[in-house]
């Protein structure tokens, strides 16, 4: 009987080739307009966090080292979810209301700030000191030194781990479909909830996201060989 | 052109410059020479401040840094633009050509024009020799090569002295020759250089002064033919007849 209610009759197909069409278009409606936008959002601020954290734990200043720690491991060692609830739902409590989208935003680009801080921190203190001497020594200044030949070098030994965690980042925002943003997964659930063809509507909501990652990665394979010009072929410097 | 007073620097508790009083005419190219662990490198070292004396005073070209006093980061910088720096292991920019290598600092910390900066690059480049290879990245070049723009890279800020960390100790013996030539031709271009190697030849031919170190402090001091043919010192001899 229940094994019946499955099995692939014409009309079945035909429901569901119906349902492919009508939700097509609203799931990649939620991935242009929310998802991929949050994703790039949240990365380019999440980015810029990052490298200040970085910067600030490699500091000589002993505040600037444990606030970007604490910051780090406040973030690290909580769930994405709560947080995002937390800014949401918590916020508002005192008098603090954000719009769901904003607020997934804030949410994302902490989080990436924390992680990527510490990919940052490592591709860094991964370039040579005498990187830094030689810039020093033809004059230039800690952020010369760093924006035009440290950064430039640490930049490339980052891009793999970095387009991790885009990568990661963009499957992430289906969580903001719990905080109301009209997302690709949201939108899924909300079709879902419709026509109950939940394995159906999911694994198209899936095949979204995984179109979006796998463009990335070729992306990430281009950046990396535009990168690696000034090293040879799989060579380090 | 180069006074230093009283420098001292120590790495914790480990004395490396012990009081270092030293004089280098402008023109006069000073080889200091000595055992490893001995101090030489970071006498050099001192001198653009990649490593802060302890105490003392440097002076270059009439500017001074007084280390008895706190110096600021910004007096830093200014004074290490009286200086060029090679190091032994030539610490090229990766990411940049040749080209770009001596073009940097021109573009960001004198703020030239990116055609101006090019066209020096090129004058540069073409004195020591690598004209064809201008558009090459560090990786493409052979060790001798990039000292070579090394070389090249320091002298665009155009230093008053400059300061030869063992700059032929990391390459193939065949490559030496085509770096130490370089420095000759600027030694006889009247630059003002403080050389520390361990190429006896290149001091014998070149130095108008050879400054032999160990502990930390200068042990003796002289035009080559007296050091390297009648030492005075103990200490000295047993050097030489090391290197024998």
């Amino acid at each position: 009987m229940y094994l019946n209610s499955i099995a692939l009759s014409p009309e079945r197909i035909q429901r569901l080739q119906e349902i492919a069409s009508t939700s097509i278009g609203p799931l990649i409606e939620g991935a242009i307009k929310f998802t991929i936008p949050l994703a790039i959002l949240a990365f380019i601020i999440g980015l810029t966090i990052a490298i200040f954290t970085a910067l600030a734990r490699i500091s000589t200043s002993k505040v600037l080292r444990g606030l970007a720690r604490v910051y780090v491991s406040i973030i690290r060692g909580t769930p994405l979810l709560v947080q995002l609830f937390i800014i949401f739902y918590g916020l508002p409590t005192i008098g603090i209301v954000i719009d769901p989208f904003p607020s997934a935003v804030i949410g994302f680009s902490l989080n990436v700030g924390a992680y990527a801080s510490e990919i940052i921190r490592a591709a860094i203190l991964s370039i040579p000191k005498g990187q830094w001497e030689a810039a020093y020594s033809i004059g230039m200044n800690y952020s010369q030194a760093l924006r035009k030949i440290v950064l430039p070098q640490a930049a490339r030994v980052s891009v793999p781990p970095l387009s991790n965690s885009f990568i990661g980042l963009v499957k992430d925002t289906s969580l903001a479909a719990t905080i109301l943003v009209a997302e690709t997964f949201r939108r899924a659930q909300e079709i879902a909830s419709m026509n109950y063809e939940f394995l159906f509507v999911y694994s198209m909501a899936a095949l979204v996201y995984w179109v979006i990652c796998f463009v990335l990665s070729i992306i990430q394979g281009r950046v990396e060989k535009r990168l690696d010009r000034s090293v040879g072929k799989g060579g380090i410097s | 052109m180069i006074t230093i007073e009283g420098l001292k620097k120590s790495f914790g508790s480990l004395e490396v410059i012990k009081n270092v009083d030293l004089e280098i005419g402008q023109g006069k190219v000073v080889v200091i020479i000595g055992p490893s662990g001995s101090g030489k490198s970071t006498l050099l070292r001192c001198l653009n401040v990649l490593e802060t004396p302890n105490a003392g005073k440097i002076t270059i070209d009439g500017q001074q840094l007084d280390f008895d006093k706190p110096v600021s980061k910004k007096s830093i910088s200014t004074f290490r633009r009286l200086t060029g720096m090679v190091f032994q292991s030539y610490n090229l920019f990766p990411h940049l050509t040749a080209t770009g290598n001596v073009t940097e600092g021109l573009k960001t910390v004198k703020g030239v024009s990116k055609k101006d900066a090019q066209q020096k690059a090129e004058q540069l480049l073409e004195k020591v020799g690598l004209t064809a290879h201008k558009d090459k990245y560090p990786y493409q070049l052979s060790g001798g090569q990039q000292q070579r723009v090394a070389i090249a890279r320091a002298l665009a800020m155009d230093p008053k002295v400059m300061l030869f960390d063992e700059p032929t100790s990391a390459l193939d013996p065949e490559l030496v020759n085509e770096v130490l030539h370089v420095m000759k031709d600027l030694a006889h271009e009247g630059m003002t250089m403080a050389v520390v190697t361990h190429e006896m030849k290149f001091a014998r031919e070149v130095a108008d002064e050879v400054i032999f170190i160990d502990g930390g402090v200068i042990v003796e001091r002289g035009v080559p033919s007296q050091i390297f043919t009648n030492p005075q010192h103990e200490r000295t001899k047993k050097f030489f007849s090391l290197l024998q």
